[in-house]
């Protein structure tokens, strides 16, 4: 294990077995009580970290360190499984994990009302809306109370109202859990308002060409995204966003 | 409320009316054909629609003989559509877990589904005699197909993002399999039984025409109403044979209603 990091990239290179070179020498670092950002342009690579984050991929060189027994992942969609209630599909991993039942029903039953769904419980995910989906998605993950989360762009398919309630109940959920949290996006609103630290990736084959320390604090008020400060460093990472765009 | 009750009404008559009109036309082209188009010396041909419901259905002893042939049928039907689930599902769970197993399969499955039936009925009598046996096997060879298609398709239907989710937390063969692939599979499971159904039912009217020693099935009876020129009875016999399709249809299709509909809204419902 890095000093306090709870996830490390030393090096990382990627290249797949159709020869497509996904990443170039990828490193950074996210320790306890941090949420980092990644942001980059599409196909850049942004998911192949997380997923070798995950243990999903192998690279091809380099070091990851991570502890994978109880990490965080919350996916693109929310792949909830269809034939199983809200309640049922939150207890999937703790399930999987082989959680005792007493206990098990605990978490879940913590873990919606920290996402607000109580009420949804015996609901199928076909009666969900798209936020509230990954709200469910969100609590199944948070049984495990990970120490590491990623997050690979999960509210990309949601409207921006609802969009902008589940960064702030993403954040909510942050400084009560205070994990390391790795999160992927493509909106660089949605990475300066959530996190304490923004990487920005270049073009495939991705690294990483800056980092920006964000320098509010929490709890965040919704009302930051109207700060001149914001907007000053926004401009700043999109910025380096193009610079990277090859 | 009232409104309400006459939209409803109104709803119900759409969905029914139609059907009942059409019946009542064709009715009465039956009527037609049997005292218009036919004279007297051929009316056996297609006799009017109130003297098969007489002879056939209101006559209890052409009807117990004709229910016991029926019953008959319906068992070996399902005794066939049994075994094709169990070895149907099996294989394609097999099929399933092994890349290897589907490409060796395969061609298999799909040329038992080519086999015409015509063509190996001496065989099915050589091998099995000429009782129920040969009969079940028919319908086993004719609805087993499907069951494999579909439970594959299902089985293969879960999405990635669930795949990685179960990967992520170290799950085994076994748990993937029944907690992601089994219930994913269900509803194009159920499409799979509905078709199977109905053919395994085909299965067993066609298997009495061949295997006519043992219990008397409705396919054996068609026949001998046919030989008898007793156009009553055949054509009431066609109308039950047809009931029993459209039930096992119907029972499947409630039952899949039952066991997925609440979550399942892509399905065929």
């Amino acid at each position: 294990m890095a000093a306090d990091g709870a996830l490390s990239f030393r090096h990382i290179s990627m290249t797949f077995p159709d020869g497509t070179r996904a990443l170039d020498d990828v490193t950074f670092e996210v320790s306890k009580g941090e949420f980092v950002t990644l942001v980059g342009p599409s196909g850049c690579g942004k998911s192949t970290v997380l997923r070798i984050a995950a243990g999903l991929l192998s690279q091809t060189s380099g070091k990851v360190e991570v502890d994978r027994e109880r990490l965080g992942y919350v996916f693109q969609d929310a792949t909830l499984l269809p034939w199983r209630t809200v309640a049922q599909n939150v207890a999937l991993l703790a399930e999987l994990h082989s959680v005792p039942a007493v206990e098990r029903r605990r978490l879940v039953a913590e873990a919606i009302d920290l996402v607000g769904l109580e009420g949804f419980e015996n609901h199928y995910p076909n009666a969900l809306s798209g936020g509230m989906r990954m709200r469910a998605s969100l609590a199944r993950t948070l049984t495990l109370k990970p120490p590491v989360f990623l997050f690979d762009e999960p509210f990309g398919a949601v409207d921006e109202i609802t969009r902008a309630r589940l960064n702030e109940e993403t954040l909510a959920l942050f400084a009560q859990e205070r994990f390391a949290g790795l999160f992927i996006t493509h909106s660089i609103a949605e990475a300066v308002f959530l996190s304490t630290r923004v990487l920005v990736m270049s073009s495939r084959p991705g690294t990483i060409v800056d980092s920006f320390d964000v320098p509010f604090s929490y709890p965040r008020s919704p009302e930051l995204r109207f700060d001149p400060a914001f907007a000053e460093l926004s401009g700043r990472v999109s910025h380096a966003l193009m610079a990277g765009h090859r | 409320m009232s409104a309400q009750r006459a939209g409803l009404a109104g709803s119900v008559a759409r969905r029914v009316l139609p059907p009942v009109a059409l019946g009542v036309l064709l009715v009465g082209v039956w009527y037609f054909v049997s005292y218009v188009v036919l004279d007297e010396a051929r009316r056996f041909l297609l006799e009017p629609p109130h003297e098969v419901v007489a002879v056939g259905f209101l006559d209890a002893g052409n009807f117990n003989e004709m229910m016991a042939g029926l019953w008959s049928s319906a068992k070996v039907a399902l005794l066939g559509l049994v075994i094709s689930i169990v070895i149907g599902v099996a294989l394609a769970v097999a099929m399933s877990q092994s890349k290897l197993v589907e490409r060796a399969v395969f061609p298999y499955a799909v040329t038992v589904q080519a086999i015409p039936i015509l063509a190996i009925v001496p065989l099915l009598g050589f091998w099995f005699g000429y009782r129920t046996m040969p009969r079940v096997v028919i319908c086993v060879i004719i609805s087993i197909f499907p069951i494999i298609v579909n439970t594959l398709f299902g089985l293969q239907s879960a999405q990635r993002g669930m795949h990685d989710l179960f990967t992520l937390h170290g799950s085994s063969r076994w748990v993937r399999l029944r907690k992601l692939m089994f219930p994913a599979s269900l509803p194009a499971l159920f499409t799979g039984l509905r078709i199977a159904a109905g053919l395994s039912v085909i299965g067993a009217i066609v298997g009495d025409f061949f295997f006519a020693r043992g219990e008397i099935g409705i396919g054996q009876l068609l026949l001998r109403y046919a030989n008898r020129l007793q156009g009553e009875q055949l054509l009431a016999s066609i109308i039950v044979s047809s009931a029993l399709g459209v039930a096992v249809f119907l029972a499947f299709g409630w039952l899949q209603q039952r066991i997925t509909g609440p979550w399942d809204d892509t399905g065929a419902g």
